[in-house]
C-alpha cells in the first residue's frame, strides 16, 4: 500500500507536547473546575464549559497549543475595530446574554434555538485545531464544541439546500468597529452544505475549557480547521440553508483576493501575504523560521475528498 | 523669553532631536526585551519600522515649509539628519522584513519582491533613498554642484509617494485605508505647498 507523503504531514518532535505538560494541564482544568477559579483571582467570566476529547478523526492535534494569552488577545473581529488588540479591549460591551440564533431556509424545521438549547442539542467535545490566517500567521486552538452536523441533521434539510449561509451579530450598540466602512455589516459567510455537514466542521461554544470569550466571537461561533480563519464567523445569529452560493463579506469588498473556497492552500498565493509558509504565534521566539503550510491546514487526509477533481487555483 | 529661533540653535538642541529620533527605535527594542508587543512581535516591530520611516519622511518634508512660514531659519540644520534618519529606518524596515519574515534568503526574497507588488514598491522606495543619503555630506555637495545635488534630491517627492503606494497597496488586502489616509493628507499638504510656490514663481 502506497502512501502519499502529503497526505500525512510529518510533525516535528518539538511540536509534541510532553505527556507531563497535557496531564497538568488537565489537572488545572480539573482544578478550575472545581470552582478554584475565585480563590486563583480569576476573572469569574471565564466560566468553566465541560467536554470530553473528541473522537472525530483528525479533531485532535498534537501540536502544542498556543497561549490562552496570545489567542485572546491577538484577534480579527472588525466588529469590535481592525487592530487585533482591539477586540480584548473592546468587546466586553458584547451582550450574550440573552442570545438565539434563527435556523431557517431550505430545511423542514426551522426555528429560533435559544443558547441554552443550543448548548444541550449534542455532547461538548474538545478540539484542538490549528487555526491558518490568511495572513500569515497560525495558532493552536483547543475549542469546545460539536460538529455543525449534529444541528444540521436536526433541522433536515430539503434537497434544495445545496449551501448554508452564516449571519453574525451587527448591533451599533455592541460593536463600535460597525462604525468603520471598511466591510458591509453584517458579516456573513458560507459553506457549502457537504462542507458544512463534515464532521470536522465545528460549532463552538468555548476554548480552553472555558465558554467562549467574547472576543473570539461568543457565544457561539463557527470554526472551520481547514479554512483561513475568515471562514470561521463569529458570534451567530442566523444560519440559512440555501440553494445559490452565498457571498461573503470579504468576498463582496474583495472578490479577486478572497474567494468562496478560501481552502488553507500554499499552492495558490494571496497577492499580500504569501501562503507557502506561516508564522506560528507563541513561544517560538522572534527568530524563529516561518513553517511550511500544510495542503487544507494539515487536513487533506480528512477533507480532501470534498474537493476531489476541482481545479483549487480557479475555485480559491 | 528667548526667541524659538533662538533655542533651535542652542548648542543641546541638535543632540536632543538627535535622541528623539532614536526613541521609536529604543521604544521597539525595549518592546522585543519585554515582551510588550503583542503575540506578533515580529510583525509589530516590522509594521512599526515602517510606519517611522514614513513619518521620518513626512517630518523631513515639513521642514523647509516650517522653515518659512514660520521664519525659523535654524530649522534647515535639521533637515539632513532627519532624511538620514528616514533612510535608517527604512534600512531598518528592510532587514526585519528580510530577517523575520525571510529569514534572510535571499532567493526567497528576490522571488518575493518579483512576486508581490506592494513588497516591489516598498523596495523601491528604499533602493530611491540610497542615492540621496550616498551624498548627503557636505564634500558631496560640493562635488555635484548645488543645482545638481538639489535636482538629485528632488527624488524624496517621488520615493515618499511610492512608499505611500506601499502603505496603501498593504492596507488595501483589508480594505482599510484610514492610516494611509492621515499620510496622504500630510504629504498633499507638503508636497501642495511646494507646488504653489513653482507656480507662483514661474507665473
Amino acid at each position: 500500500m502506497y502512501f502519499h507523503p502529503e497526505r500525512f504531514p510529518r510533525i516535528a518532535t518539538s511540536d509534541i507536547t510532553p505527556r507531563s505538560l497535557y496531564e497538568g494541564r488537565r489537572d488545572w482544568l480539573k482544578l478550575m473546575a472545581g470552582g478554584a477559579l475565585a480563590g486563583l483571582g480569576l476573572d469569574p467570566a471565564q466560566a468553566n464549559l465541560a467536554a470530553v476529547k473528541s473522537a472525530v478523526p483528525g479533531a485532535l492535534t498534537m501540536e502544542k497549543p498556543t497561549s490562552r494569552k496570545d489567542a485572546t488577545s491577538y484577534n480579527n473581529f472588525y466588529e469590535f475595530g481592525t487592530d487585533k488588540a482591539e477586540p480584548a479591549q473592546r468587546a466586553h460591551t458584547l451582550k450574550t446574554s440573552p442570545w438565539s440564533v434563527a435556523v431557517e431556509g431550505e430545511i423542514a424545521k426551522p426555528g429560533v434555538y435559544d443558547l441554552d438549547s443550543l448548548l444541550k442539542l449534542s455532547p461538548m467535545e474538545e478540539r484542538i485545531y490549528r487555526l491558518r490566517c490568511v495572513e500569515g500567521w497560525s495558532m493552536v486552538i483547543p475549542w469546545i464544541g460539536y460538529s455543525l452536523a449534529e444541528l444540521i441533521k436536526k433541522v433536515e434539510p430539503t434537497s434544495k439546500a445545496k449551501f448554508v449561509e452564516f449571519v453574525t451579530l451587527a448591533d451599533k450598540a455592541q460593536m463600535p468597529g460597525l462604525r468603520s466602512g471598511v466591510l458591509d455589516w453584517p458579516y456573513v459567510e458560507g459553506l457549502r452544505i457537504d462542507e458544512a455537514m463534515h464532521p470536522l466542521t465545528l460549532l463552538g461554544f468555548g476554548m480552553y475549557g472555558d465558554v467562549m470569550p467574547k472576543q473570539n466571537g461568543a457565544p457561539v461561533r463557527l470554526v472551520v480547521p481547514w479554512k483561513y480563519g475568515f471562514k470561521s464567523a463569529k458570534s451567530l445569529v442566523k444560519i440559512r440553508f440555501v440553494e445559490k452560493q452565498p457571498v461573503s463579506s470579504w468576498t463582496r469588498v474583495l472578490p479577486q483576493e478572497y474567494g468562496f473556497y478560501s481552502n488553507v492552500n500554499p499552492q495558490v498565493d494571496h497577492p499580500r501575504w504569501s501562503q507557502a509558509t506561516e508564522r506560528r504565534i507563541g513561544d517560538d521566539g522572534l527568530l524563529a523560521k516561518r513553517r511550511p503550510t500544510l495542503m487544507f491546514n494539515g487536513y487533506e487526509a480528512q477533507v480532501g475528498q470534498l474537493y476531489a477533481g476541482m481545479d483549487l487555483k480557479r475555485n480559491f | 523669553m528667548k526667541p524659538l529661533s533662538s533655542w533651535l540653535l542652542h548648542p543641546a538642541a541638535k543632540p536632543l532631536v538627535f535622541l528623539l529620533c532614536l526613541a521609536p527605535l529604543a521604544s521597539l527594542v525595549w518592546g522585543v526585551v519585554a515582551n510588550t508587543l503583542g503575540a506578533n512581535p515580529a510583525e509589530a516591530l516590522i509594521r512599526g519600522l515602517g510606519d517611522w520611516t514614513l513619518r521620518l519622511l513626512c517630518l523631513t518634508l515639513a521642514i523647509t515649509p516650517l522653515r518659512q512660514a514660520l521664519g525659523l531659519p535654524a530649522l534647515a540644520r535639521w533637515r539632513r539628519m532627519l532624511g538620514l534618519f528616514a533612510f535608517f529606518y527604512g534600512c531598518l524596515h528592510l532587514l526585519a522584513y528580510a530577517w523575520l519574515d525571510m529569514g534572510l534568503d535571499l532567493g526567497e526574497i528576490a522571488r518575493d519582491i518579483a512576486k508581490r507588488p506592494f513588497i516591489l514598491m516598498g523596495f523601491l522606495a528604499w533602493a530611491l533613498m540610497i542615492p540621496l543619503a550616498a551624498t548627503s555630506f557636505n564634500r558631496a555637495i560640493r562635488a555635484l554642484g548645488g543645482a545638481r545635488w538639489q535636482a538629485l534630491h528632488r527624488l524624496v517627492y517621488v520615493l515618499v509617494l511610492i512608499g505611500l503606494a506601499h502603505f496603501i497597496w498593504l492596507r488595501a488586502g483589508k480594505n482599510n485605508f484610514a492610516e494611509p489616509a492621515v499620510y496622504g493628507v500630510v504629504l498633499a499638504l507638503l508636497l501642495g505647498w511646494r507646488l504653489r510656490r513653482r507656480l507662483s514663481k514661474t507665473g
